[in-house]
C-alpha cells in the first residue's frame, strides 16, 4: 500500500493551490489525483480570458492560469497521478483509486484534501416538458466539444439559464458561426457577472431574455425548437406569453452543483444549502484530518477566490501533519 | 425465403425471437428502430406484475401470472438483474379496502399466490416512510422488478447467438399474401426512396403501436390501437432507500394509476399517468403530467424528496379498443401471428407470450427442435459491482477495465467496448446508456458524452458527425469547427 | 449638447457602472469608476472600443486536436468576427510552447496571435 502525509483529490485549481501552500509549509510527502488525464481541470477547457486578476494581478485565460500553478507544481516536484479516479474512501483515510494502465491502487494518508470541484445541474432538475431529442447539451459539455474537440454541437442556439459558462458559450458560438437566438434566464436578474453579460451578449446583439423560462422542447429526433414563456413572480409560467423559437441546439447552464459523492462516503456532516461538507474557517470537515477547498465546498465566482481558499486548506493540512510529527 | 419473419424488436419481438431460435427454422426480426427496445419497451414502469390486477379469464392475466412465474429464471439464464420485491396496493378508505378484497380474491382466481391483505400496523413496519393515511393494503410477494432495457437486449442478443437475424432501420410499409407465405416490403429511414421486400413463410407480428395496423394489412377483422400515453420521472439514487416494495394505489378507471417503485438499478421511479392520444409518437412530457406524478406521489410517500429529479420521459402504451391482449393465428390469414394490444402487463407476460407464440409457430409448421440450443447468457461485467479483487482481476486482464468513463455510475472503457462489440451492439449514445447505463446518472452525461462519442466514432470508425443519440436524424453534432 | 452614455467596465469582475460624457465626440467627463482601469475602458469604448480575442488553432501531429490562442493585446472589436474566419484557416505543427506567437498580425492589426496553452507531439508510433 503506498503511504503519503497529504493527499489531495482533485488537480484543478483547487487541489494545485493546496499542494502548493501545503509544500511551502515544508509537507514533503503529497500526492494529488487528478481523473482527468491532465492537470488543470476544468481551466483546460475556458480558454476564455478573465482569471488571475487577483492572484497574478492580470488577466489569463484558463489555461494559462492552470499553468502557473502546474509550473509550481512541477518546480517543487509534487507528485501526481494523472487519470486516477478515486473509487473509494474511508473513514480511516485509505483512498482507493482506478489508474489507467495500472489498476487498482491502495493509499494510506494521513490528512486528505478534498478538491473535486463542480459538475453542472442537468436538465432532469428542471423537468422542462416536451420530447427527449438530441441536441440538448450542459453548456460546459458543448464548451468541451468546441474547445477541446474542435466540433460544433449545432449551427442554431437557445441558451437558457445566464450563469457564467451560458453567457461565455453564446460568445463562443457566435464566433464559430453558430446563431445564438437567446439566453433565457427564469430569474429577474442574470446570475451571470455583469461584465460577461456586456462582453458576450450585448457585443454581439445577443438577447437577454430575463423572467424567461423554456417551457416546452419541441422535435422528436434532434431538437427543432423551444417555446419560451415569460414567468410570473413566483416563476411560474405566464399563460398567453408562449413564443416557439426555432433551434437545433438547447444549452443548459443552469446552475452548478458541488461534486460530493466521495464526501458523502466519509459520513461527514453537509450544509443543505451550499450542498457541500460543513469546514471549519480552518476549511477542516467534522472528521480531523479531512480538509475541503474550492468548488467542492461551494460554487465559487470567481477562480481567484478557489485559489485562496485553498491556500489555506493546504496550510490548515500542513499544520496539521506538521503538528502531529512533533 | 424466411421460415418466419418477426416484426419489431421490443421486448415481445425479442422473447418470440429467442423462443422460435429453439426450434429448426430461419428467422429475420425487422425493426423500425436503429436499435432493440426502442418503443413502448423502453418507457415502461419496470415490473413484472404479480397478476392480481387484470380481469379473470382474460388473456392479460393469464400471460401475466405465467410470465410472472417464468421471470426468475429466465432473467438467470440471460444474467439480466431482477429483483423480487414484492408489491403493495395502499386502501386510503373502508371502501377501498373492499376493493382489496376483491382484488386479492381476483389474483388468487388468476392463480397468483401468496396474496394477503395487510392492516395498518403491519404496514408501518414493511415501510416505514409511506403515508400514515394508509389503512390496509394487498401484498403481493411475488410483484418483482426487471430492466426491460437488458432484458429486450439479451433476448435479442441470445435469439442472435442462436442463428436469428436482425435488420434494424427497417419499417415495414406492405405485407401481402404472396405464394406460400407472405411478401414484407420494408423501408429504410436512411435511404427513404429505396423499397426492399423480404418473403417469410409466417409472419409474427410483434409492432406494438402498430400491430393494428400490420394486421390490418392482411385480415378483414380489424383491430384498433390507441396510444396510452404514461409520464414517469427518475429520480436520484440517493431516494432509492426509501421505498422497497413497489407501491400501488386502488386502481382507477384509467388503469393502475401512479405508483412508486425502485427500480433494478436503485433509482426511484415515478409515474404513470393515462392519457388516450392520437399520434403514435407522440412520447412527449406535458406540464401538467409531470405535476401530477409528482403530486399523485406526495399522497403514497408524504416525505419523497421530489426535487431529486434526474429525468422524466413519456412512454405510450399499445392500447386495443377492447382492452384485452390478442395472441395468436389470425383467423382470416394463415400463418399471420399476432402479438396486438401488449399494454400492461406486456413486459410481466413477455416470456409467455413468446413461449406461446413460437409454439404456435412451430407446431403449425412441424418444426422440430435444434439438437443445440444455447440457452444461457453472460451478461456485461458492470465493474462497480465487482469485488475489489475481481476488480483487481478484470483489470489486468482487459487494461479497458481500468478506463474510468462515467463518473457517475463507475462506468469503464471496458464495459463500453463490449456493449459496442457484443452482437446486435450499441450504435448510438442512447444504445450505450440501454445497455450499461452511461449518461444514466447524476449528471446525465454532462462528463461522459464527449467521451463516448470518441469511443463510438473510433469503434465504428465512422465520423462523429454522422453519431446519433438514437438512429434516424438524431445527429449529435453539426460540423467540424477546426 | 452633452450627450450621456453608460457603460458597465468589464475590466475585472466587480463591473462597475459608469457614466460617459462627450461633446461633439469629445469626452468631458467620466464618473462611477473605482479605479484607473475603469476610465482607460470608458474611454476606449466610446471611441474605439477594443477586446482580447480567445479561440482555438488546428493542431498538426498532436496529442490534441486544437491549442487554445489569444490576442496578445486587445484588438477592435469589429476585427473579431474577420480574425475569426482567418484562425479559421490556419494550423499549427506540433509541439506548440505556451505563449508561442502563432501569427504574428493577426487581421491586419498588427497584434500577433500567441498560444496560451501547451501541446506536445504525438509519439510517431513507427519508430
Amino acid at each position: 500500500m503506498l503511504q503519503y502525509d497529504l493527499v489531495i483529490i482533485g488537480g484543478g485549481p483547487a487541489g494545485l493551490a493546496a499542494a502548493d501552500s501545503a509544500r511551502e509549509m515544508g509537507v514533503q510527502s503529497i500526492l494529488i489525483l487528478e481523473r482527468e488525464n491532465k492537470l488543470g481541470g476544468i481551466l483546460n477547457q475556458c480558454i476564455h480570458t478573465g482569471f488571475g486578476l487577483h492572484t497574478f494581478r492580470e488577466e489569463l485565460t484558463g489555461p494559462e492560469y492552470a499553468a502557473r500553478y502546474i509550473d509550481k507544481i512541477r518546480q517543487k516536484e509534487i507528485e501526481y497521478k494523472v487519470s486516477a479516479m478515486v473509487i473509494d474512501i474511508t473513514r480511516d483515510k485509505q483512498v482507493t483509486i482506478m489508474e489507467k494502465g495500472t489498476g487498482l491502487v491502495t493509499i494510506q494518508a494521513k490528512v486528505i484534501v478534498l478538491a473535486m470541484g463542480c459538475r453542472e445541474r442537468p436538465r432532469g432538475a428542471l423537468n422542462i416538458p416536451g420530447y427527449r431529442p438530441a441536441g440538448i447539451y450542459s453548456a460546459g459539455t458543448a464548451q468541451y466539444f468546441v474547445n477541446i474537440d474542435g466540433i460544433m454541437p449545432g449551427k442554431e442556439i437557445v441558451i437558457l439559464g445566464s450563469g457564467d459558462i451560458g453567457l461565455i458559450m453564446a460568445r463562443r458560438l457566435t464566433l464559430e458561426g453558430a446563431k445564438v437566438k437567446c439566453v433565457a434566464e427564469i430569474m429577474p436578474k442574470s446570475g451571470g457577472l455583469q461584465r460577461n453579460i456586456v462582453q458576450c451578449l450585448e457585443d454581439f446583439g445577443i438577447p437577454l431574455k430575463l423572467s424567461h423560462t423554456v417551457t416546452y422542447i419541441h422535435g422528436k429526433e434532434r431538437i427543432e425548437g423551444v417555446t419560451l414563456s415569460k414567468v410570473d413572480a413566483n416563476l411560474e409560467p405566464v399563460p398567453g406569453t408562449e413564443e416557439f423559437v426555432p433551434c437545433d441546439t438547447l444549452l443548459l447552464s443552469v446552475g452548478l452543483i458541488p461534486e460530493n459523492e466521495l464526501t458523502r462516503k466519509l459520513e461527514v456532516p453537509m450544509d443543505e444549502k451550499t450542498k457541500g461538507p460543513v469546514v471549519t474557517p480552518e476549511m477542516e470537515t467534522a472528521l480531523p484530518g479531512v480538509f475541503a477547498c474550492g468548488n467542492v465546498v461551494h460554487v465559487h465566482d470567481l477562480v481567484d477566490h478557489v485559489s485562496q481558499e485553498a491556500k489555506k486548506a493546504g496550510e490548515n493540512a500542513a499544520r496539521y501533519i506538521l503538528e502531529e510529527k512533533t | 425465403m424466411y421460415d418466419a419473419i418477426i416484426i419489431g424488436a421490443g421486448v415481445i419481438g425479442a422473447a418470440v425471437a429467442r423462443e422460435l431460435s429453439r426450434y429448426q427454422c430461419s428467422i429475420l426480426v425487422l425493426e423500425k428502430g436503429e436499435d432493440v427496445c426502442v418503443g413502448t419497451s423502453k418507457a415502461n414502469s419496470a415490473l413484472v406484475h404479480a397478476g392480481f390486477d387484470a380481469k379473470s379469464g382474460s388473456m392479460k392475466a393469464k400471460y401475466n401470472v405465467r410470465g410472472s412465474l417464468m421471470m426468475e429464471e429466465l432473467c438467470r439464464k440471460l444474467d439480466v438483474p431482477y429483483e423480487r420485491n414484492g408489491a403493495l396496493v395502499l386502501a386510503f378508505s373502508q371502501e377501498e379496502t373492499e376493493t382489496l378484497v376483491r382484488l386479492k380474491r381476483q389474483g388468487e382466481e388468476n392463480g397468483v399466490k401468496d396474496l394477503a391483505i395487510l392492516e395498518k400496523e403491519q404496514l408501518g413496519k414493511k415501510d416505514p416512510d409511506l403515508s400514515k393515511e394508509a389503512v390496509a393494503a394487498l401484498y403481493a410477494p411475488t410483484a418483482a422488478l426487471v430492466c426491460p432495457f437488458l432484458l429486450t437486449i439479451a433476448l435479442a442478443e441470445n435469439a442472435n447467438v442462436n442463428g436469428c437475424e436482425f435488420l434494424f432501420e427497417k419499417e415495414v410499409t406492405h405485407i401481402q399474401k404472396a405464394g406460400e407465405g407472405y411478401e414484407v416490403k420494408v423501408s429504410s429511414p436512411a435511404n427513404p426512396g429505396r423499397q426492399e421486400s423480404y418473403l417469410g413463410k409466417n409472419i409474427i407480428n410483434c409492432a406494438g403501436l402498430y400491430s393494428d395496423k400490420l394486421h390490418n394489412m392482411v385480415s378483414k377483422k380489424s383491430y384498433q390501437i390507441t396510444p396510452v400515453k404514461g409520464e414517469y420521472c427518475l429520480l436520484d439514487k440517493s431516494e432509492g432507500t426509501s421505498v422497497s416494495s413497489t407501491l400501488f394505489k386502488v386502481p382507477g378507471k384509467m388503469g393502475k394509476g401512479v405508483l412508486v417503485t425502485r427500480t433494478v438499478h436503485g433509482n426511484i421511479l415515478l409515474g404513470p399517468t393515462a392519457e388516450s392520444i392520437s399520434d403514435k409518437e407522440e412520447t412527449a412530457t406535458s406540464k401538467e403530467g409531470l405535476k401530477r406524478v409528482l403530486m399523485d406521489t406526495k399522497h403514497t410517500i408524504p416525505d419523497l424528496n421530489t426535487g431529486m429529479v434526474i429525468t422524466s420521459f413519456a412512454g405510450l402504451r399499445a392500447h386495443e379498443r377492447n382492452g384485452d391482449f390478442i395472441i395468436g393465428e389470425a383467423e382470416d390469414a394463415p400463418c399471420f401471428f399476432d402479438a396486438i394490444g401488449i399494454e400492461s402487463p406486456g413486459l410481466s407476460a413477455a416470456p409467455a407470450i413468446g413461449m406461446a407464440l413460437a409454439e404456435m409457430v412451430a407446431e403449425k409448421n412441424n418444426y422440430p427442435k435444434k439438437e443445440r440450443f444455447q440457452e444461457e447468457r453472460k451478461g456485461i461485467t458492470a465493474f462497480a459491482a465487482l469485488s475489489p479483487a475481481e476488480k483487481e482481476a478484470i483489470v489486468k486482464e482487459k487494461p479497458a477495465y481500468g478506463n474510468m468513463i462515467c463518473r457517475c455510475e463507475m462506468i469503464t472503457e471496458g464495459e463500453i467496448l463490449e456493449a459496442i462489440h457484443r452482437p446486435l451492439g450499441a450504435k448510438s449514445l442512447d444504445g450505450l446508456k440501454r445497455r450499461v447505463r452511461t449518461g444514466m446518472g447524476r449528471c446525465q452525461g454532462g462528463f461522459c458524452t464527449p467521451r463516448l462519442v470518441e469511443i463510438l466514432e473510433r469503434e465504428w470508425g465512422i465520423s462523429k458527425l454522422l453519431l446519433t443519440k438514437t438512429g434516424g436524424n438524431s445527429r449529435l453534432l453539426t460540423d467540424e469547427n477546426r | 449638447m452633452t450627450e450621456k452614455k453608460e457603460l458597465t467596465c468589464i475590466k475585472c469582475p466587480r463591473g462597475c457602472g459608469i457614466l460617459v460624457e462627450t461633446e461633439q465626440g469629445r469626452i468631458v467627463s467620466i464618473s462611477g469608476n473605482q479605479c484607473k482601469n475603469g476610465k482607460e475602458y470608458a474611454e476606449k469604448e466610446v471611441t474605439a472600443p477594443t477586446r482580447v480575442l480567445t479561440t482555438t488553432v488546428k493542431v498538426l501531429s498532436g496529442t490534441e486536436k486544437v491549442v487554445a490562442v489569444k490576442s496578445k493585446e486587445e484588438i477592435p472589436k469589429e476585427k473579431l468576427l474577420p480574425a475569426m474566419e482567418q484562425i479559421k484557416e490556419i494550423t499549427v505543427e506540433a509541439p506548440v510552447i505556451l505563449g508561442e506567437t502563432i501569427l504574428e498580425d493577426l487581421c491586419g492589426t498588427g497584434i500577433p496571435l500567441v498560444a496560451t496553452a501547451c501541446v506536445t507531439r504525438k509519439r510517431d508510433k513507427t519508430i
